[in-house]
């Protein structure tokens, strides 16, 4: 098993979120993670990044118990992170952007990033413009491009599809199904586009109240009553 | 012509001192939103650093040029790690503790060295302008402050440890979760911002002498040039200088020192009205 989360609690500062939030992921799996705005997806993910200070319950990482260690720390492990909203260094240049993805890497710099850049073409071509100069969606490739410089073993994504137009949806789908296969890659996929996240998860948990409800087989989002229940904003 | 030749060397002895004090801080504020109002007194213990190094037998370019940045540096982590670390985030409580450990430097150094003003001699001798002799040593302030600034533009643009620093500087969480540790890049970062400040407190010490609350006529100037030079700690720091260090001197020459401090101070607060984010805040914004 590589992610076994138990009872997981946290917040922020007095105000509780999480109440117990508990699952697992095995090797090689794309999790998708559903749920309303505001239930708690992102602060999940922060969680389990170490962002955020676990109240109670556990969380192993491998054979690693994690529960209390820093984000650095994590990442050092192989927990990879593409927060929503791509938290791009602004002022960097996006080969600095990925640059700095290689920090936990002893291998040399440019072979790293020659190699990602192969799976993301697009970037090729803007190298040297500062991150903050790139569109929404030119940031969320960097943002993932970044990420995997890193090399993790558990990537960790938040929303990648917001506000992002359909063609690099495709996109982003084909090149995420590319390095499942090719990297063996593990992924915990926060979504509200249900199509983005039934094409690529093999389970979707949904996340109601600070807990995981209920798990459902991507083919299940068909169902209109059912999806009604789980996205979009809370009634 | 003589007369030129000599108030340029002036005017650029007067933009790099105001660099050379200023540095530091403006590495420590620009990289982590601290306000270090110890900060002249990092200075005073690099003159301190540099006399007594000389005083006890080492060779004086490696009591300013060495010693000193190594001794300041070295207190700054400890600062740093004793002090600073608990307080990231709540900016006035920091201005507290460092004001609390201005004045406990102070006492320290006064109970130490005593409230007189100690020297050492400018090692270098004096040249010809034409009709005018000037100090080779000022020469040499603006070759240390031109080799300070370089050395960081090449640092922060062209290393790891540069690149890091400014990562974590726009996001120190992103930075984390790519495997930075945000904590030692900041216990660097102000090692070095203190070592700056010790070595420009060294290289003063010849030309202003030491006592211990020189800290004081510094750490108004320094705070001056970094909030008119704004956001960006390289381009901010130079530009402000330049600014504020040709018109001290201009108006030194015209009329007199005093006055010239006058000037200065009537520039930043004209400039602060005119730009409150400084002067990279308008211009050079993408400058280091
Ligand atoms: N920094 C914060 N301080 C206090 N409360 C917060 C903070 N960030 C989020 N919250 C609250 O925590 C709850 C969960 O937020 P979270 O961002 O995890 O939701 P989400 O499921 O990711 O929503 P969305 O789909 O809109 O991204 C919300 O009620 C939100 O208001
Ligand atoms: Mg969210």
């Amino acid at each position: 098993m590589m992610l076994d989360v138990q009872g997981l609690r946290t917040g922020y500062g007095r105000i509780p979120i999480l109440n117990g939030v508990s699952f697992s992921v095995n090797e090689g799996e794309f999790i998708g993670i559903l749920g309303h705005n505001g239930m708690g997806k992102t602060t999940l993910l922060k969680a389990l990044m170490g962002f955020l200070p676990a109240t109670g319950g556990r969380v192993m990482f491998g054979h690693d118990d994690v529960t209390t260690v820093e984000p650095y720390r994590r990442a050092r492990l192989g927990l990879g992170y593409v927060p929503q909203g791509r938290e791009i260094f602004p002022g960097l240049t996006v080969y600095e952007n990925l640059r700095m993805g290689c920090s936990t890497q002893d291998s040399a710099e440019e072979d790293i990033i020659a190699a990602v850049l192969e799976e993301f073409p697009r970037l090729k071509a803007l190298l040297d413009r500062t991150g903050g100069a790139l569109s929404g969606g030119e940031q969320q490739l960097l943002a993932m491009a970044r990420c995997l410089c890193g090399d993790p073993r558990l990537v960790l994504l938040d929303e990648p599809t917001e506000g992002i137009q359909p063609s690099i949806i495709d996109e982003i789908v084909e090149t995420l199904q590319r390095l499942r296969a090719k990297r063996g890659l593990t992924m915990i996929l926060v979504e509200q586009n249900l199509d983005f996240i039934a094409a690529l998860s093999q389970r979707i948990l949904i996340i109601q109240k600070g807990a995981i409800t209920r798990e459902v087989a991507p083919a299940e989002l068909g169902d209109a009553s059912l999806v009604g229940e789980f996205v979009g904003i809370a009634t | 012509m003589d007369l030129v030749a000599l108030l340029a060397i002036q005017v650029l002895y007067a933009i790099a001192s105001l660099a050379l004090i200023s540095v530091g801080l403006a590495i420590i504020f620009g990289m982590m939103r601290v306000i270090n109002l110890a900060h002249g007194e990092f200075l005073m213990l690099g003159g301190y650093a540099a006399i007594v190094a000389t005083n006890n037998g080492v060779n004086i370019w490696l009591s300013m040029l060495v010693v000193a940045p190594i001794v300041v540096g070295l207190i700054g982590v400890v600062v740093e790690r004793t002090i600073i670390r608990f307080l990231y985030g709540r900016m006035i409580d920091t201005m507290l503790a460092t004001w609390g450990l201005s004045l406990f430097l102070v006492g320290l150094t006064t109970a130490i060295f005593g409230n007189t003003t100690v020297g050492i001699s400018a090692p270098l001798g004096s040249f010809q302008i034409g009709a005018y002799r000037t100090s080779a040593y000022t020469l040499f302030v603006i070759a240390v402050a031109a080799v300070v600034l370089a050395a960081i533009f090449a640092v922060m643009r062209w290393t790891r440890l540069g690149l890091i620093a400014r990562g974590t500087m726009q996001n120190a969480n992103m930075a984390a979760a790519l495997g930075v540790n945000p904590p030692r890049v900041y216990a660097i970062t102000f090692g070095v911002g203190a070592a700056l400040s010790g070595l420009a407190g060294a290289v003063l010490a010849p030309v202003s002498g030491v006592f211990p609350t020189i800290g004081v006529a510094y750490v108004a100037k320094s705070f001056i040039t970094v909030i008119g030079g704004g956001a960006a700690i390289l381009t901010g720091t130079v530009s402000a200088s330049a600014l504020f260090g040709t018109i001290n001197q201009i108006a030194t020459f015209v009329t007199t020192p005093v006055f010239g401090e006058v000037a200065l101070l009537g520039a930043a607060i004209v400039l602060i009205r005119l730009l409150p984010q400084g002067i990279t805040g308008r211009f050079f914004r993408r400058g280091l």
